[in-house]
């Protein structure tokens, strides 16, 4: 047989996005580095020079960017932000756990299956249709005072619940995604050698489809660790709060970069986590599918 | 190895920016103008207008009926009378109402003065400028009647109770500093949430200044009850003073305006008509 073949196109490699020349690859990724710095240094040069010669700034950098009040505030929001970190990850057990029972009951099929079906139904719409800081409020200020005996009263506790109630909403939806992203010969596969209803879901379809959709629930997850900051409006003392605090007391901003810096700490690690598991998922799955 | 150039980049122009010049926290105020304090001779927002800014929604008793205007509630009046006191008709003041953050950003300002029972503080006096006080205020505690709490004593004895406070009060300072409870004060942006927070026994008692205390007893809660004034040796008295964009010329003439008022009895009568109540309060020994 004549003609490029795939043994050519292995040897050659993947196509260049830009015009060089040779085939020597360092040179290649050499040059783009280089572009690339270029690029960056200038883009920030331009943008920083014009930011720090214009009048205001002075006056800006003393209220957002002061280093005195950053040191100052840095404690105490570091001490409300340790709390963020306990609710969000404590949140999250929950969340995942609570949306896949959502989702799975979503997914069962069967006429006898109907009310359960329509209460996950019902559950989805009216907590993603309700902002999450109202429920905060009826579910913190509200059961509370109703003074019901066994019932606890922390406002911790009804704020992280609220978060939970509501986040799994969105997580039960994520799931079902997942779950038919699943090609359907699965379940006509698991179904036929004799498993029942459940435990083909639970064998076969959820952990395929949970590892189809791990990007999405990361995604959730990053998005829930600024959200437990609004746990604050109950009276918590959490990070951005505490920095609203420093706000309110010497009418400086810097203490919202403090927060900032903190909520960014842990939230770029795990988006490049989940970049990186996307990454190893695709490959994966062109491997399988080679 | 990939560089996330956006967010690292960010971070680092944020600390750099920190870092690199200088934040001198002392300030010289601009001087006021060699001029006298006639009309005409001000700097005002508008030509011939006094421009006063308060809260909204604004609250009993510093104003009723969220009403500047009519010149009901303490800080209406005060300010109607400095207004007077300087040459200012009536109708010569308009207000306008301003948000917190309206307030202490930087940039120009659309009022003249703000009032808001503004406490004055060192760090605020960095970015802002205040009058004279106007009024010294102690702070009080309210819980309901017949709580444990409600049968306290004394300051000391109020560190094991779970307290709290309106964000960016001296009340809340206070707190922090003298009482120094076993568990974190909470802290609300609204005396509704305040009062929700009480309600739902997540808070044993909130701490306010007097006059406000009053009023959320009287009206608000009216199941709760002032347990006590709040004093303290090592903390300061609560100053309440008028607020001025950083720099502002017109803070000497106020302050003369105030002096007079002072001097002359007219705060004293005003905090006489708008802020005493009856009864006495009893004090909570430190």
């Amino acid at each position: 047989m004549t003609g490029p073949g795939l043994a050519d196109v292995q040897r050659k490699g993947p196509r260049r996005l830009w015009p060089g020349g040779g085939s020597d690859g360092r040179e290649e990724g050499a040059r783009s580095a280089l572009i690339a710095a270029t690029s960056t240094v200038v883009f920030v040069g331009v943008v920083s020079w014009v930011v720090l010669t214009s009048e205001l700034w002075p006056a800006v950098q003393r209220q957002f960017f002061s280093w005195t009040h950053f040191k100052r505030s840095f404690p105490d929001v570091l001490s409300g932000f340790w709390l963020d970190v306990q609710m969000f990850l404590v949140a999250e057990v929950l969340i995942l756990a609570i949306g896949l029972v959502v989702a799975m009951i979503r997914a069962l099929r069967g006429p006898a299956f109907l009310p359960l079906r329509a209460l996950a139904v019902a559950y989805i719409d009216l907590i993603r249709g309700v902002p999450i800081l109202l429920l905060i409020l009826l579910l913190g200020f509200g059961v509370p005072a109703l003074r019901l005996p066994g019932v606890p009263i922390s406002a911790l506790f009804w704020g992280v619940t609220a978060l939970v109630v509501s986040y799994a909403a969105y997580t039960a939806e994520v799931y079902r995604a997942g779950i038919e992203s699943v090609h359907e010969s699965q379940r006509m596969s698991a179904r036929s050698i004799g498993l029942t209803q459940f435990e083909a879901l639970r064998h076969v379809i959820v952990p395929q489809a949970v590892r189809n959709v791990i990007p999405a629930l990361l995604n959730g997850f990053v998005s829930l660790q600024k959200d437990v900051a609004l746990v604050y409006v109950l009276g918590v003392r959490e990070g951005l709060r505490e920095a609203d605090i420093y706000n309110a007391r010497t009418f400086n901003y810097t203490s919202y970069v403090a927060a900032a810096v903190l909520f960014l700490a842990v939230s770029v690690p795990v988006a490049r986590f989940t970049d990186w598991y996307t990454e190893r998922h695709r490959r994966r799955r062109q491997a399988m599918s080679a | 190895m990939r560089l996330r150039f956006p967010a690292v980049v960010l971070v680092a122009l944020a600390l750099a920016a920190t870092a690199c010049g200088d934040d001198d926290t002392s300030d010289t105020t601009a001087a006021a103008g060699g001029g006298g304090c006639a009309i005409d001779q001000l700097e005002l927002v508008t030509e011939g207008t006094l421009t006063i800014a308060t809260g909204e929604p604004a609250f009993p008793p510093w104003v009723e009926d969220d009403d500047p205007a009519s010149k009901r509630g303490f800080e209406a009046a005060v300010a109607y009378a400095v207004a007077g006191e300087m040459g200012f008709s009536d109708d010569q003041v308009t207000w306008v109402r301003t948000s917190f953050d309206d307030v202490i950003a930087p940039g120009p300002k659309d009022f003249d003065f703000n009032l808001q029972q503004f406490s004055i503080t060192p760090d605020r006096q960095e970015v802002v400028d205040f009058s004279d006080p106007y009024y010294t205020t102690t702070q009080a505690l309210v819980a309901f009647a017949g709580s444990e709490v409600a049968s306290v004593t004394s300051v000391a004895e109020l560190a094991g109770y779970r307290l709290g406070a309106s964000i960016g009060s001296t009340s809340f300072d206070f707190i922090e500093e003298v009482i120094q409870p076993d568990e974190d004060a909470a802290v609300y942006d609204s005396n509704a949430n305040a009062k929700s927070a009480l309600e739902a026994g997540q808070v044993d008692a909130l701490v306010f200044d007097l006059p406000t205390a009053y009023f959320i007893t009287a009206v608000e809660i009216p199941e709760a009850t002032i347990v006590g004034q709040l004093v303290a040796p090592e903390a300061q008295a609560d100053q309440l003073g008028l607020l001025f964009a950083k720099g502002n010329s017109l803070v000497s003439c106020v302050n003369a305006a105030l002096g007079t008022l002072r001097a002359d009895g007219t705060l004293d009568d005003l905090a006489e008509q708008w802020l005493a109540q009856e009864g006495d309060i009893p004090t909570l020994s430190p």
